[in-house]
């Protein structure tokens, strides 16, 4: 994304602060990019960087078990809820890691399905649009399923349960992505095709140069909203397909404990404590990009 | 052709699980419907108390996971609450996963009202004020109304989302359609996992057409409600007379 911005005038260039990184001329600030402000890439950039540890970490085991069970009766135990929480923190990660490489999937062939619904052959289009309509209304717990007898079904095809679980949540994702890109690229005024056409580009310079970098901003705090939506689904891969996340902990503790309501709850309480961080943040971002195409 | 088909007999038993589908759904869909009124108004609410629950319950209902969310009601709620409410116990799967589901359609609902309400003209509830409505009456024959047209396209697509959540009740316990075909499945597995696949896919669609039938029912609704408010145009469309006109 870097070296698009070189071909364009320094005049472009927004005067930074060094100390501070913030944008001091004004009048030049209101034409600057996205990409080029610090205040939008660095959260960007460590965003990127957490996912990316994220995604490359080892997978901890799936045995989980606990220490002691307090005794028989049925009333609430803190002690019992707070010795659960390092495995909750261990079922969370796995959760967190199976969604951003589900999402990751979702983000970029969601890219491909907005493209080829643009098409202008019909062959291509209708068939996409059958696609994303039909992924979108069918309940992924469903999907899970159907894809696992799916893998069953064909012998030359083994894949692990999270490998499954991310090809599943990647490809129902990237529907609703789909569906994103789409008004993103349709939100780019019309003068700016036009002008494309008019300064004769071919199409790989209109796309990469005008249209997506201009449609990407418009996109951003929705493809958020979906990756916390995509984090929501992910604990039913727990259930359907046995990956060792928050929802398979609570089950596999309450099948060796006989204590259901303590593991339900923390891991309903975990999941608050990131989802809740999350939304906000997209929500931050929303209304920062909104702040700068007024 | 056929290959892609199920025996009579195999759709007899998808077909009681999908009216056990659209009962749940059903059940659901009013409770979120009512929550979703009552929170977003309360998000608007001039008392600050009001504005934090219903705050707090938007943050809740739409931070946690459908399925924990399912879990937790289901199996730890009736336990941990069964001493103080006995009705609790013993209650069918059913009616917790409907509260469940309801209760995250009342979240994103409640978004969906709040954002339809501030979306009217302010000069509507200046009118109103200046004509002394109370606030009741103020929400039931002015905003309310106004607003569902906006209301109706984001619920139609919520209400397709809580029948694809419906799927969930399956692994908490539940009789579904979802539970219909593992049931299906179980008895097919002998016959090869070909016959399985076709099975998946037949459910599959029977989700999709139900999802096209709410959405066309919502279309419906869209259109019937565009083709009253051309009618009133020119006329008064409040039935509010309390005091008699002065002409007669």
């Amino acid at each position: 994304m870097s070296d698009t911005t070189r071909t364009e005038s320094p005049a472009d260039e927004p005067d930074v602060d060094a100390a501070t990184g913030q944008v001091v001329s004004f009048e030049l600030a209101q034409h600057h990019k996205w990409y080029r402000r610090p205040d939008v890439v660095i959260p960007v950039v460590l965003v990127f960087l957490g996912l990316t540890l994220l995604a490359v970490a080892d997978t901890p085991s799936a045995r989980f078990g606990s220490e002691f069970t307090p005794s028989g009766d049925v009333s609430f135990s803190w002690s019992y809820f707070f010795h659960l929480v390092p495995q909750m923190l261990q079922g969370l990660f796995v959760t967190a890691r199976a969604t951003v490489l589900g999402f990751l999937i979702a983000a970029s062939l969601g890219l491909v399905l907005a493209l080829l619904r643009r098409s202008e052959s019909r062959w291509v289009s209708y068939p996409a649009v059958a696609l994303i309509e039909f992924v979108r209304s069918t309940p992924i717990l469903v999907q899970m399923f159907f894809a696992q007898v799916l893998v069953r079904a064909t012998p030359a095809v083994s894949l692990n349960a999270l490998v499954i679980l991310f090809i599943v949540v990647g490809i129902h994702y990237a529907t609703y992505a789909s569906e994103a890109y789409r008004a993103g690229i349709n939100s780019v005024p019309k003068g700016q095709w036009e002008a494309a056409t008019a300064l004769n580009l071919d199409p790989l310079t209109k796309w990469t140069r005008i249209i997506i970098p201009q449609a990407v901003p418009n996109v951003l705090p929705t493809l958020g909203n979906y990756l916390v939506a995509a984090f929501k689904d992910v604990p039913i891969g727990d259930a359907v397909l046995s990956t060792g996340g928050v929802l398979f902990m609570a089950s596999t503790i309450r099948n060796v404990d006989f204590r259901p309501v303590e593991p339900y709850l923390l891991i309903g309480v975990g999941f608050l404590l990131v989802s809740l961080p999350a939304a906000w943040l997209v929500r931050r971002l929303e209304e920062r990009i909104a702040y700068e195409r007024d | 052709m056929e290959d892609w088909l199920l025996s009579p007999g195999q759709y007899g038993s998808l077909m009681v699980g999908a009216r056990a589908t659209v009962q749940l759904l059903a059940q659901a869909f009013v409770l979120g419907v009512v929550l979703s009124l009552i929170v977003g108004v309360g998000r608007l609410s001039t008392r600050r108390w009001v504005r934090g629950i219903s705050f707090a319950f938007v943050e809740f209902a739409r931070g946690i996971s459908s399925i924990i969310l399912l879990f937790i009601l289901v199996i730890a709620i009736p336990i941990l609450l069964g001493e103080v409410f006995p009705w609790l116990r013993g209650q069918p799967v059913i009616v917790m996963a409907s509260i469940a589901l309801g209760i995250n359609m009342g979240g994103y609902g409640a978004e969906i009202i709040r954002g339809s309400i501030l979306s009217i003209p302010k000069g509507q509830t200046e009118a109103t004020i200046a004509l002394n409505l109370n606030p009741t009456q103020r929400l039931r024959y002015v905003v309310l109304p106004q607003a569902m047209r906006i209301i109706l396209p984001p619920m139609g697509n919520l209400t397709i989302e809580i029948l694809k959540g419906t799927a969930l009740v399956s692994v908490a316990g539940g009789f579904d359609l979802m539970r219909a075909t593992s049931n299906l499945e179980a008895s097919m597995l002998a016959g090869g996992v070909i016959g399985v696949t076709v099975l998946f896919v037949n459910v599959l669609a029977i989700y999709f057409v139900m999802a096209q039938v709410i959405n066309g029912l919502f279309r419906l609704g869209e259109r019937a409600l565009d083709k009253r408010f051309q009618q009133r145009e020119g006329r008064a469309a409040l039935p509010i007379t309390t005091t008699p006109s002065a002409g007669g």
